[in-house]
């Protein structure tokens, strides 16, 4: 594809350009041949003593920028810069980077396909594929997950049994394929609720994991759960696989603490872990599967309802 | 034959005297965030966070310290050169007293998380218009004396001046347009480049680059082709030189700024025309330094024992050697292993610290005492201490960053028998930390040089009294 709107961008590229560089060598060529004595001044003198020697150009010097000049035109001839032009070669940083990729792919795809056709439990447990695995994890996942997969604030950990999308192989296949999007919406499905309500509200669900509440608060809270949370998390806070984290153990996606969660009843929170299927290939995510599921907390079959836990 | 006249040196010694306050202002910064690389825990507050501080030093350094430096100069070596006193002394004012707002609105603003993104011009709107209020008074004082002349030839340094001085007037004006927002109707310091996508980082780097090629090096090739033959006693080495190397100097460098986007979104042809014309550049660079290393011919023994001549001709020797690695790394294969890494920062500080500082310093050096009616500084041996101490703070800084420069590529490059890749970025990170540790006692050498500058020219200022010297006639023509 062209870079230009009309074929006079091409010509003008192409002119400016060829001129310019001629034009060095040329103003080269001119001053040279320019009248000058070896040894003495110009004849100018200024602020008492400043002068000038009428030297010629160094010979060595001269025949570094004609060099340079000649290596110009030549690396246009071969390489593109004369605008629509490709050049003798006919390179591109587009067919560098494709013939990279397929060069890669022809070395390194054998090695990745022959798990593919394995079984996750089997990947899982192949001691080759485990190192492959976390030297993918390390390359792709580790910036958000942690070198040890567990995770940050806002970014779950991988090596316990709780799971926001489904332990199982297939669905954290799912979760590395096509990313996964998640929203809690501000105050929830009540969205008048005011500041000393979202405190209650606050009370409530630390006092569902046990924490520490003000009591009067946790009553005047469970009311208002059942209106504004839920629709989503359950009447009894223990959430719903996919759909919203429970509430009720001791998991916490954004610290347990009281602020933190008045911060997300009051704003909410929007996380997204993205998609890797078209980046990775299907051999690779398997792979990757396999490895997350490996370490650790992989639910051992797909249950009727994948056990679905974390705020 | 000395008419009644005397030159304006009172903005002149102004700026010398910031300079050199500037000088330790924005390397102490630098310091600062260096250390911050070594202890993160250093990022005490997010106003004093590596991400705002870092923005601050360029500024400083680049704008402060290089600005002054070359107000300084520029305006002692035009009235001189011209034999006349300087053109609009109002003018001449404002423009000390508006960088100075400029710089202290910098400092503030910049903190405070104001900015535009752009580096090197990174300051928002208002404080751009007023860099653009002081460039334009700036050129009237400059071309107004050169205009005054009361010689015929206009001598070589003011060529660099005056290129430097046209040339950053177009490229902040064309990098800086931008469009204010409007937050519920009122004008707010915040805004958005005019420019958008690849078009937008070409601008920004055709700006960046020439922020490296007039404000630091065709203004201070200025200053090097006044002090350096003043200090040397010695004519220039050819004249014919410095018309061949201006000329293409001004020229190429307008092409080279696609070398920065090597491997990006920018089409091929306009990168490899960056590159080449990068490379065109080599010659020209070199014939700022070979004039002024070889105008020392015949007189190489004043380097013995001048600690002055020793700055310019280091600055000299770091020009040549900044300038033959800039090329090098424009080659897109180099460029492949060296872009994004610490060999970057190492590359610009061989240019800002070995060039732009040292021949900064020693024309300071040449011109406080003379400014202040002293035969010569209040200490020879001081200079003589901060020409070592520089000089062996800037080969630790670009040793080490050489080093982890190389290894940092090689490390990101480096793939398993599988194809992925052998190191995580923050095992690169981790490896970096001796490197870093190195630099910043480069850093340290260099900051702790500029105090023993201040001290010694605080000592130069206390035994003497601010003098203009007489407006000399031009010597009669032959």
């Amino acid at each position: 594809m062209s870079d230009f709107v009309s074929g006079f961008w091409n010509f003008y590229v192409i002119s400016i350009v060829l001129l310019s560089v001629i034009g060095c060598g040329v103003l080269l060529k001119m001053q040279d041949s320019a009248k000058h004595v070896e040894g003495e001044t110009t004849g100018h003198v200024w602020d008492e003593d400043l002068q000038e020697f009428s030297n010629p150009l160094p010979s060595w010097w001269r025949w570094l920028y004609y060099i340079t000049i000649v290596f110009a035109l030549f690396y246009l001839a071969i390489y593109p810069g004369l605008g629509t032009y490709q050049g003798q070669f006919g390179w591109s940083s587009a067919g560098q980077y494709d013939g990279e990729m397929k060069k890669a792919d022809d070395q390194y795809g054998p090695i990745f396909k022959k798990f593919q056709s394995q079984d996750i439990m089997a990947v899982a447990a192949n001691s080759e594929a485990k190192e492959m695995g976390q030297r993918l994890f390390l390359t792709y996942c580790s910036q958000c997950h942690g070198s040890d997969a567990k995770g940050a604030r806002g970014f779950p950990n991988l090596t316990d049994n709780d799971w926001l999308f489904g332990g199982a192989p297939e669905q954290i296949k799912e979760s590395i394929q096509k990313g996964r999007d998640a929203m809690m919406p501000a105050k929830g499905v009540k969205p008048d609720l005011n500041g000393d309500q979202i405190k209650d509200l606050a009370g409530y669900v630390r006092s569902l994991s046990g924490l520490a509440a003000d009591s009067i608060r946790v009553q005047r809270g469970k009311e208002l759960f059942g209106q504004a949370c839920s629709a989503c998390h359950g009447p009894d806070g223990k959430g719903m696989p996919g759909v919203a984290p429970n509430l009720s153990d001791k998991v916490w996606l954004y610290s347990s603490s009281e602020d933190s969660i008045i911060e997300t009843i009051t704003k909410g929170r929007v996380n997204r872990m993205p998609a890797f299927g078209e980046f990775l290939g299907d051999a690779k995510v398997h792979l990757l599967t396999a490895y997350v599921y490996g370490l650790g907390g992989g639910a051992k079959e797909t249950p009727a309802a994948a056990p679905a836990e974390k705020k | 034959m000395q008419s009644q006249a005397t030159y304006n040196y009172k903005v002149v010694r102004q700026f010398a005297v910031m300079t050199v306050i500037w000088g330790i202002v924005g390397m102490l910064v630098g310091v600062i965030i260096a250390a911050q690389l070594v202890w993160p825990e250093l990022n005490v507050h997010e106003f004093l966070s590596y991400g705002r501080l870092r923005p601050l030093h360029t500024n400083a350094v680049i704008f402060a310290f290089g600005g002054c430096a070359l107000f300084a100069t520029s305006y002692y070596a035009v009235q001189r050169t011209s034999h006349a006193v300087l053109f609009a002394p109002g003018l001449a004012a404002f423009t000390f007293w508006g960088w100075q707002l400029v710089i202290v609105l910098a400092a503030l603003s910049l903190p405070l998380g104001f900015t535009s993104g752009k580096e090197y011009a990174e300051l928002e709107w208002p404080i751009d218009i007023l860099i653009t209020l002081v460039w334009v008074s700036y050129a009237v004082v400059f071309f107004g004396t050169i205009v005054k002349r009361t010689v015929s030839h206009i001598y070589v340094a003011n060529w660099f001046f005056g290129g430097f001085i046209l040339t950053v007037a177009v490229l902040h004006l064309v990098n800086s347009a931008a469009v204010p927002v409007f937050a519920a109707g009122i004008l707010t310091p915040k805004s958005y480049s005019a420019y958008a996508g690849v078009q937008d980082a070409m601008i920004q780097w055709w700006y960046g680059h020439n922020a490296v090629g007039f404000f630091l090096t065709a203004g201070f090739l200025g200053m090097m082709y006044y002090f350096v033959p003043k200090q040397a006693g010695r004519p220039v080495y050819s004249y014919r030189l410095s018309v061949v190397h201006f000329w293409a100097l001004i020229f190429t460098y307008m092409w080279a700024g696609p070398h920065h986007l090597h491997y990006t979104a920018l089409p091929d042809w306009t990168q490899s025309v960056g590159m080449i014309f990068s490379l065109i550049l080599l010659a020209p660079s070199w014939g700022g330094m070979i004039n002024g290393i070889m105008t020392l011919s015949g007189a190489w023994h004043k380097l013995r024992d001048d600690p002055i001549l020793k700055f310019m001709i280091t600055s000299l020797s770091f020009y040549g050697m900044s300038t033959f690695e800039g090329p090098m790394m424009s080659i897109k294969t180099v460029n492949a292993l060296s872009h994004y890494t610490d060999w970057t920062v190492g590359h610009v500080h061989s240019g800002a610290l070995g060039w732009v500082a040292m021949i900064s310093i020693g024309s300071i050096y040449y011109l406080l005492p003379r400014l202040f009616g002293k035969p010569e500084m209040h200490s020879k041996k001081l200079i003589e201490v901060h020409f070592w101490v520089a000089t062996i703070g800037v080969v630790l800084y670009i040793a080490s960053m050489w080093i982890a420069g190389v290894m940092q590529g090689l490390m990101w490059r480096a793939t398993n028998v599988d194809g992925t890749l052998t190191y995580s970025f923050v095992e690169s990170v981790k490896a970096t930390y001796p490197f870093w540790t190195i630099r910043l006692l480069g850093g340290l050498l260099f900051l702790s040089g500029m105090i023993i500058m201040a001290w010694n020219m605080f000592l130069t200022m206390a035994g003497g009294k601010a003098v203009n010297a007489p407006v000399l006639a031009p010597a009669a023509a032959h």
